[in-house]
């Protein structure tokens, strides 16, 4: 009897710890006001003074912070201009991902083995160090530009840009436009492309009948999955943007370490979690869907 | 005398191999147009690849395959006037049964209205009134059968390919169904060429059949013809029961039905004792073991039954022109 409600309470014992707690923590931070101090906030809960301690407490937290957000322009541009770029990149990365995972369902069982390794195989490496390779790549005298004179092309000028951070977005985030897109296109019934074909289905025309249709939600899945961590992404911005991209993981950052605003950052971090609300549970939609 | 209307389908020497395997290996057939054909012959013997190199899915390797006395190679399987009913069904998930009864006509580029009117009269065929609406999933297997029927005879193909349409059904709805496929064949006077490994199946619904094996076809002919006159002891055993009888260097093949059973000493008879008895109702199957050779005899189940039973001592005979004489 004890093993097992201890077995039901492990899973909720770790999500109080680790997800409740912090919640609850950086709800209250968002709350708070800044001020000249360690830790760089006011109120603070001092339970030795008993209730009273409490309801100053309670009595100092405001939702002044909010009314700041709403009210200054640069929270609002990096507001949308993250959900911009991570909106562009899905779109790109919707554009490569299908054609790759298309391409990696016809093949024969073992090359779509390779092939698919080939897709995990990044991860099995440093994340930041494959982003640096993209500075690499990219920098004024770098591979890029090194291979556009050779080609007596004009050199480029992509690093610390918006379009670097599209492409390192779109990079990073390949795999998992992918994998949910083949899963889908590969167990996907030869047949009914053969029956649209029978009926009078071009080749391409059953492609948009039947194969694209029926790939819906490897595609939903798909684009959820890219999306809404792109939103929050803080290293591919920092890394190859310039100073003027504006994303709001960048702006939590700024005013967590740069300019000690932990309300600020928090209440930043709250606003993107309550935004990403509705995508999220779009997917977990869609996710049940697909299990049942 | 002139020569009659050519056949609607002609296979000249077609042959088909996949690597290694040969799974048509030089196939001839013609099918007359209007004609109820079945293709029949055990797992694996190249039925289902003649039939998909009919549809445009395959092409043969050698041989030619004409339609209406066209050769139709090369032509891509969107324009043949030949549409298949797959043995999955291959229903398409995403469209509700209406939809998918469409799919062919809107390929055609025919009128909404006309196309409306048309799945309501596909429905009405197969007997789903009022279920335009639902999703293949919310089907029963007999009624996805159906729907799969209406889907490709909707667009009024030259010639429907069935690849073992009633596999999937349970025996009873199985029998039904190869009813209700005859009355519409004769109803729309389309030619219906059907693959199956089903001997009674293939008999009961076919004009003519094709029996194959390995890739070959041994013999065409009527049901009847083929159950009376057997090509050879392939045939005589795969269609039906048969005793095969040593006859100088050929066999005679006799069917169950035809062999008397007697339990007094006959003139030319073959002495045994029962072996089996099975009874189903209307009729008894008796299994003898006579002198190196097991005989199956049946008698159907009218007037006085034969006190028999296993181990008693019986006689077997036949008429001397029974059955048919067949090479080995
Ligand atoms: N695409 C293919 N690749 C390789 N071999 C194949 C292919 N299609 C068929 N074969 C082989 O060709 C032979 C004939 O196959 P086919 O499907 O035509 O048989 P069938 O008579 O329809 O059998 P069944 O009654 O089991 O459906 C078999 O040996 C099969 O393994
Ligand atoms: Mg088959």
């Amino acid at each position: 009897m004890r093993r097992t409600w201890a077995v039901i309470l492990a899973p909720y014992l770790w999500l109080v710890l680790f997800f409740a707690v912090p919640m609850a923590l950086i709800a209250k931070l968002s709350l708070s006001h800044t001020v000249l101090a360690m830790p760089p906030y006011a109120p603070r809960l001092d339970l030795s003074h008993g209730l009273d301690g409490i309801s100053a407490f309670l009595g100092g937290l405001s939702g002044a912070t909010y009314a700041r957000l709403t009210q200054d322009r640069l929270y609002i541009s990096a507001y949308l201009s993250s959900l911009g770029f991570a909106g562009v990149a899905t779109a790109i990365l919707l554009l490569i991902g299908y054609p790759i995972a298309y391409g990696m369902s016809r093949f024969g069982a073992g090359a779509r083995q390779a092939l698919l390794l080939g897709v995990i195989l990044p991860f099995w490496t440093s994340f930041l160090i494959r982003i640096y390779a993209w500075i690499a790549i990219l920098k004024p005298a770098g591979l890029l530009n090194q291979g556009l004179a050779l080609l007596h092309l004009p050199p480029l000028q992509l690093l610390n840009t918006d379009a670097a951070v599209i492409i390192g977005l779109v990079y990073a985030y390949l795999p998992f436009m992918i994998l949910p897109l083949y899963a889908v296109l590969e167990k996907q019934d030869e047949s009914l492309i053969e029956a649209a074909q029978d009926l009078g289905c071009t080749p391409l025309t059953a492609f948009w009948r039947v194969t694209f249709p029926l790939s819906l939600p490897g595609l939903a899945a798909g684009a959820l999955l890219c999306f809404i961590p792109m939103v929050g992404e803080f290293v591919i911005p920092d890394l190859l943007g310039g100073s003027k991209t504006l994303m709001l993981g960048r702006t939590i950052w700024t005013e967590f370490f740069a300019d000690r605003d932990w309300p600020a950052a928090s209440a930043v971090a709250l606003a993107l979690l309550a935004t990403l609300i509705v995508p999220i549970a779009l997917f977990q939609r869609q996710q049940a869907k697909v299990l049942s | 005398m002139t020569d009659p209307a050519p056949p609607l389908v002609r296979f000249e020497g077609v042959c088909k191999r996949f690597g290694e395997t040969v799974a048509v290996d030089g196939v001839s057939l013609d099918i007359a147009k209007g004609e109820f054909f079945a293709l029949l012959g055990p797992s694996g013997c190249g039925k289902t690849s003649l039939m998909r190199m009919l549809a445009g899915f395959e092409a043969p390797d050698t041989g030619r395959i004409l339609l209406d006395g066209i050769d139709i190679a090369g032509l891509p399987p969107h324009l043949r006037p030949v549409h298949m009913m797959f043995q999955s069904y291959a229903l398409f998930p995403h469209l509700n049964v209406a939809r998918n009864i469409a799919f062919g006509l809107r390929r055609q580029r025919m009128p909404q209205a006309a196309i409306a009117s048309r799945v309501e009269e596909m429905l009405a065929l197969v007997r789903l009134e009022g279920l335009g609406g639902r999703r293949p999933d919310q089907l029963s297997g007999g009624q996805k059968q159906r729907v799969a029927l209406a889907r490709a005879i909707a667009p009024k193909p030259s010639i429907l390919l069935l690849d073992e349409p009633m596999a999937a059904l349970d025996r009873k709805l199985r029998e039904e169904t190869q009813l209700e496929l005859m009355a519409l064949q004769r109803r729309l006077g389309m030619t219906f060429m059907i693959v199956t490994h089903d001997q009674d199946e293939a008999m009961v619904v076919a004009d003519r059949m094709a029996v194959m094996r390995a890739g070959r076809i041994e013999q065409v002919g009527a049901p009847r013809e083929i159950y009376d006159h057997p090509a050879n002891a392939y045939v005589a055993g795969f269609i039906g029961e048969t005793n095969l009888l040593s006859e100088g260097d050929r066999w005679r093949a006799v069917r169950p039905e035809a062999m008397t059973l007697s339990t007094r000493p006959q003139e030319g008879a073959r002495a045994g004792t029962i072996a089996e008895i099975a009874y189903f109702g209307d009729r008894t199957r008796y299994v003898v073991a006579a002198q190196n050779a097991r005989l199956v005899v049946s008698r159907a189940n009218v007037g006085a039954p034969l006190a028999l039973s296993v181990g008693d001592a019986v006689w077997v005979s036949h008429a001397a022109d029974a059955g048919a004489l067949v090479s080995p």
